[in-house]
C-alpha cells in the first residue's frame, strides 16, 4: 500500500482555495496538493501519495542517516569475526 | 531521482547484508506489514539477499486484498448503474467480486474510470452534473487524508453529485489481531512507513510493550527494508522490544498533525471486516454523520448479495503469517493472478500474487538462486 | 489442446456445460466448492488488447482454431512466405490509439511505422503498404488530413509505397475518431532466418535504446493522469537499422548470427523477451542496471507505479544474436540514429528454459512474467 514518491517542489500556487504545488519527479512534473504540509517552500522535497504531499523530506536527517549506512563497513571491519573457509566463525578479534 | 536512487545502491545493500550476517545468531521471523514493502522485496529480490534464518513474512498491509467481498460486490452493483460514473484507483479494477470485476462491468457498458488522485473526482462530478459520481475510497491511513479532503471539499463546495464508498482499514488493530492469535509466529515487525508518515508511531508503542515485539518503522526502498531488518534483528538478538524509526528522513513520532486533524473531522473509527481475517473491532474508518449526503453506502440501496469465499482459500492464515502460499493446494494451479480465488492473490502486493510472480511453478532446483529455507518456527 | 477437443463435438456434455456456464469444463475436484475461475470471458474486455496473457488466450482459443496452419502457428509478428523462390514477409496491424495526436507522433505515423517494423523484424525490405480507415462521423477533416499527410511522409521515409486502401465511416460514438489498419509486404533479400524460436544459450540480448517512451508519452495525455515533461513517443521506422545490423555480420558465419528480432510494442520488453524465451524454449538472464530508461520516463513510472519493462515502445527492437557477432552488430547500431543508445542487457542461458530472470540493482533476483492485462496506475 502507500505508493508515495519524493519529489522537488518547483512552484507553489493556490487553486480553488487550496494550496498546491508543482512537484518534479526525475524530469517530469505533476501537481500535488500542499494542504497537509502548508509551510513548504520551493526547493524543498515532499513525499507525494495520490496527488497529496503527506510529509516533507528532512534533508539533514537523510544526509546523516545515509552517511551512517555508507560508513557501515568501516565499523563492520573493526568488529568482524574472522570467518574461515568453511564459513564458521572464530572468536572476535 | 533524489531520495530514491541512492536507496537502491547495490554496494550499500551488500554492506547491510554483511552486517545482518554478522549480528544474527538465531533464526527470526519478521513480518513486513505493508503491501508496498512486499512489492519492493519481490521486485528487488531482497529475500534472495538475506541470510538463511531470516524469514520475511508478508502481512495484511494490502488494502486491496483485505477489502471484504461484500464491499466489492457493493462497488460493482453501484458501478453497473447507468446513472453512475464509478471512479477508482487502478488497483481495484481487476479485483473480482462474486461476478466479474470492474473491467467486466466496463465491457458491459458501465462508466468506470481510473483516477490517480481523489480530487480528480471533483472535476468529473462538476463536468457531469446529471450523473452521480461515486469514488471507491479504499486504503490504509496513508490514503485517508486524500480521501478525507475529497469528502471535505465536496461538502464545503456543495458538490451534490459526488459520494464516497469507504473501505478504509487501520494497521494497529490488525497487528494486535495477528499478535493475539495463538498460532502467531511473528517475532518482529517492519512497520508501515507511509502509514506512519501520516499517523506517527505513538500507537505502536503500547503494542510493542504489551506483546514484547520490536517494531521498526521502515521505508520502501531496498536499503530501507534491509536497514529496517537489521535494526529489528539487533533488537531481537539483544532481547529488546521497542519502536524504532528507520524512516526518519520522512517521519517522526507525531506524524502529520494537520492531516490527522482533517481525517478525524471527516472519518470516525468503526468495526471493519477484513477479507481473509474476519471482523476486527475498531479497525476501520467510516464517514461521520455530517457527511451522510456523500456516503455511497447510505445513498445507494445495495441489496445484500450472498457472498462465499472459496473453501479452499487459506488467505486468512497467510495474511497472519501462519502459512505460506506454497502451503495452499490451489496455489499456482486453480488459483493464480489471472484467476484469483482469494484475498492474497487478487493484487500484486498480496503474498500469493507476489510469490507467484517470482516463484511461479518453479521447483527449487530449476532456478539456480540461493532461495533461503522457509524453515524457522514453522 | 484440451479446449479444442471439448468444442469439437457439439453434442458432448462438455460442450453443453460450456455453453451454459460460459466456462470451460475442466474436470476439477474443487468444482462444487468454489467459484470456478473464469477461463473464457463472456465478453471481450480491454485487457484482451493489451498484448499480454489475455491477448494470448484470445488468440489461442478463438483465432488459431479457426485458421490453423503452420505459418500462423508460429505466431511471429509477420508471416514469411515463399512464392516462386522469392521470400516475402507479409503483415497486418491495427491502430486505435487515443489521443490521435501525441507528443512525438500521431496515429498515422504509428500506423505506417508499426507495419514497416513488423516487416523489418523478419529482415525484409518494406515494399508495398495498404491502409484501411474507419472514420467516426464528426471527425474534423483537417485532423484527417494531418494524419494522412503524416502517413505519406512516413511511407516515403520507409522507402515504400502505399498502393491500395479503403475508407469507411461509422456513426458518431461508434468509433474513436479514427481507426487505421495497415498491411505490408516486404522482400527478404538476405539469407537470414530470423524467428522467435531461434534463441540459443550463449546468445546476447540487445536493446536498441531507451525503453518506455511511447507508452508514457500516451499516458501523459490520458485524462486524470496528465503530467508535464518532455516524454515523446519514440515512433520510428527500423528497417534501415535492421539492414545495417544484418550487413554488419558479413558472410563469414555459416548460420546468420542474428537469430531473433522483435519490436517490443504492447506489453513492453518483458513480454517480448518472454515470447522469445517461450518459443525458443530457452532461459534468459538480464541485468536491471543495464536497462536504458530516461529519467523522465523513470519519474513518470514511479509516481504511477508502473514498470518501464512493461510499457509499450514504437521505435525499438530486441535482438538476440550469436555472441561472437554481438560487438560488430552493436557498433553498427551505434552508427545509426535509431540505435545510438543500443546496449547488451543480458544473455540467453540454458537454465530455467522459457523463463526470463533479472538480476536486480541491489543484487537480488526477480522473474519477469508476461503481463496479464493492462498495466494500471496503482496506489499500493
Amino acid at each position: 500500500m502507500c505508493l508515495a514518491i519524493p519529489g522537488k517542489v518547483v512552484d507553489t500556487f493556490d487553486q480553488h482555495g487550496m494550496r498546491m504545488a508543482k512537484v518534479q519527479f526525475g524530469g517530469i512534473t505533476r501537481e500535488a496538493c500542499l494542504e497537509y504540509v502548508p509551510d513548504t517552500k520551493v526547493g524543498e522535497y515532499v513525499l507525494v501519495h495520490v496527488g497529496f504531499a503527506i510529509s516533507k523530506v528532512d534533508e539533514e536527517e537523510a544526509q546523516r542517516t545515509y552517511q551512517l549506512l555508507e560508513e557501515m563497513d568501516q565499523l563492520t571491519e573493526l568488529l568482524a569475526p574472522v570467518v574461515d573457509e568453511h564459513g564458521s566463525r572464530e572468536n572476535e578479534r | 531521482m533524489k531520495y530514491l536512487d541512492e536507496y537502491r545502491d547495490g554496494r550499500v545493500a551488500r554492506k547491510i547484508v554483511d552486517e545482518i550476517r554478522r549480528v544474527q545468531t538465531k533464526p527470526w521471523v519478521i513480518m513486513e506489514v505493508c503491501g508496498g514493502q512486499t512489492h519492493s522485496i519481490v521486485k528487488n529480490g531482497i529475500d534472495y539477499l538475506l541470510p538463511q534464518g531470516v524469514e520475511l513474512v508478508h502481512g495484511p498491509g494490502c488494502p486491496v486484498c483485505v477489502t471484504p467481498l461484500e464491499m466489492i460486490d457493493k462497488a460493482h452493483a453501484i458501478a453497473r448503474r447507468p446513472d453512475v460514473i464509478f471512479c477508482s484507483f487502478g488497483d481495484m479494477l481487476r479485483v473480482p467480486g462474486s461476478e466479474g470485476d470492474l473491467f467486466t462491468i466496463k465491457s458491459e457498458g458501465g462508466d468506470v474510470r481510473v483516477v490517480y488522485s481523489p480530487l480528480d473526482c471533483l472535476k468529473i462530478a462538476r463536468a457531469n452534473p446529471e450523473k452521480k459520481v461515486v469514488f471507491f475510497a479504499i486504503g490504509f491511513e496513508t490514503t485517508a487524508p486524500a480521501n478525507a479532503m475529497l469528502a471535505w471539499r465536496a461538502l464545503q463546495e456543495g458538490v451534490k453529485n459526488i459520494s464516497l464508498l469507504v473501505s478504509h482499514v487501520l494497521v494497529p488493530p490488525a497487528l494486535e489481531a495477528i499478535l493475539a492469535s495463538p498460532q502467531n509466529r511473528v517475532q518482529g515487525f517492519l512497520g508501515p512507513g507511509h502509514v506512519c508518515a501520516v499517523m506517527g508511531y505513538e500507537e505502536y508503542e503500547p503494542i510493542s510493550a504489551r506483546f514484547r515485539v520490536p517494531i521498526v518503522i521502515t521505508g520502501f526502498e531496498p536499503l530501507d527494508i534491509l536497514q529496517g531488518t537489521l535494526m529489528t534483528i539487533r533488537q531481537l538478538e539483544t532481547e529488546r522490544a521497542e519502536v524504532e524509526n528507520e524512516y526518519s528522513r520522512i517521519l517522526d513520532r507525531a506524524g502529520n498533525r494537520t492531516a490527522q486533524k482533517l481525517v478525524s473531522e471527516v472519518f470516525e473509527v468503526g468495526d471493519r471486516k477484513w477479507r481473509g481475517i474476519g471482523m476486527i473491532p475498531q479497525s476501520g474508518y467510516r464517514l461521520r454523520e455530517e457527511f451522510r449526503e456523500h456516503d455511497a453506502e447510505k445513498l445507494f440501496d445495495v441489496a445484500r448479495i450472498d457472498t462465499r469465499e472459496p473453501e479452499i482459500c487459506i488467505s486468512g492464515e497467510i495474511l497472519r503469517g501462519i502459512k505460506k502460499p506454497k502451503d495452499c493446494p490451489a496455489f499456482g494451479t486453480l488459483c493464480n493472478p489471472q484467476h484469483p480465488l482469494g484475498a492474497t492473490m487478487v493484487s500484486a502486493e498480496g503474498a500469493c500474487a507476489a510469490y507467484y510472480a517470482y516463484g511461479r511453478h518453479l521447483q527449487r532446483d530449476e532456478v539456480d538462486v540461493p532461495v533461503h529455507s522457509l524453515g524457522g518456527a514453522a | 489442446m484440451a479446449s479444442l477437443e471439448s468444442t469439437a463435438n457439439p453434442d458432448s456434455k462438455e460442450h453443453a456445460a460450456k455453453a451454459d456456464a460460459g466456462t470451460v469444463a475442466i474436470p476439477s475436484p474443487f468444482f462444487g466448492s468454489c467459484p470456478l475461475p473464469i477461463f473464457e470471458h463472456k465478453n471481450i474486455v480491454l485487457g484482451h488488447g493489451s498484448g499480454g496473457k489475455l491477448t494470448a488466450e484470445l488468440i489461442d482459443q478463438i483465432f488459431l482454431p479457426a485458421f490453423a496452419n503452420p505459418i500462423l502457428d508460429r505466431l511471429d509478428d509477420q508471416a514469411v512466405v515463399e512464392i516462386n523462390g522469392a521470400r516475402l514477409a507479409f503483415t497486418t496491424d491495427s491502430f486505435v490509439v487515443t489521443p490521435i495526436f501525441f507528443p512525438g507522433g500521431d496515429i498515422g505515423q504509428l500506423a505506417i511505422n508499426g507495419t514497416v517494423n513488423d516487416l523489418a523484424m523478419s529482415g525484409a525490405r518494406p515494399l508495398y503498404l495498404s491502409a484501411a480507415f474507419i472514420l467516426e462521423e464528426g471527425l474534423a477533416a483537417q485532423d484527417l488530413r494531418r494524419v494522412v499527410e503524416s502517413m505519406g511522409a512516413a511511407t516515403r521515409t520507409a522507402g515504400a509505397q502505399l498502393v491500395t486502401g479503403d475508407t469507411k465511416v461509422v456513426n458518431r460514438g461508434k468509433g474513436d475518431q479514427v481507426f487505421i489498419t495497415t498491411t505490408g509486404i516486404g522482400v527478404i533479400e538476405r539469407p537470414v532466418n530470423i524467428s522467435a524460436s531461434r534463441a540459443h544459450a550463449g546468445d546476447k540480448i540487445i536493446l536498441s535504446g531507451y525503453i518506455g517512451d511511447h507508452g508514457m508519452a500516451i499516458m501523459s495525455q490520458r485524462e486524470n493522469l496528465e503530467f508535464e515533461g518532455a516524454i515523446e513517443s519514440d515512433c520510428a521506422p527500423l528497417h534501415q537499422l535492421v539492414a545495417a545490423m544484418l550487413d554488419a555480420c558479413g558472410d563469414q558465419h555459416s548460420e546468420h548470427p542474428i537469430h531473433c528480432l522483435r519490436d517490443p510494442t504492447r506489453g513492453g520488453v518483458a513480454t517480448t523477451l518472454n515470447e522469445i524465451a517461450s518459443k525458443s524454449r530457452a532461459g534468459m538472464l538480464i541485468r536491471e542496471e543495464l536497462l536504458p530508461v530516461r529519467e523522465s520516463v523513470k519519474g513518470a513510472c514511479e509516481i504511477l507505479g508502473l514498470d518501464p519493462l512493461y510499457v509499450a515502445n514504437e521505435g525499438k527492437l530486441v535482438a538476440i544474436v550469436a555472441p561472437e557477432a554481438a560487438d560488430s552488430i552493436l557498433q553498427a547500431m551505434h552508427n545509426h540514429p535509431f540505435g545510438q543508445h543500443a546496449v547488451i542487457v543480458g544473455e540467453v542461458v540454458s537454465e530455467h528454459p522459457g523463463m526470463v530472470r533479472m538480476e536486480t540493482g541491489v543484487g537480488g533476483t526477480r522473474i519477469l512474467d508476461v503481463m496479464f492485462g493492462e498495466q494500471l496506475p496503482r496506489i499500493c
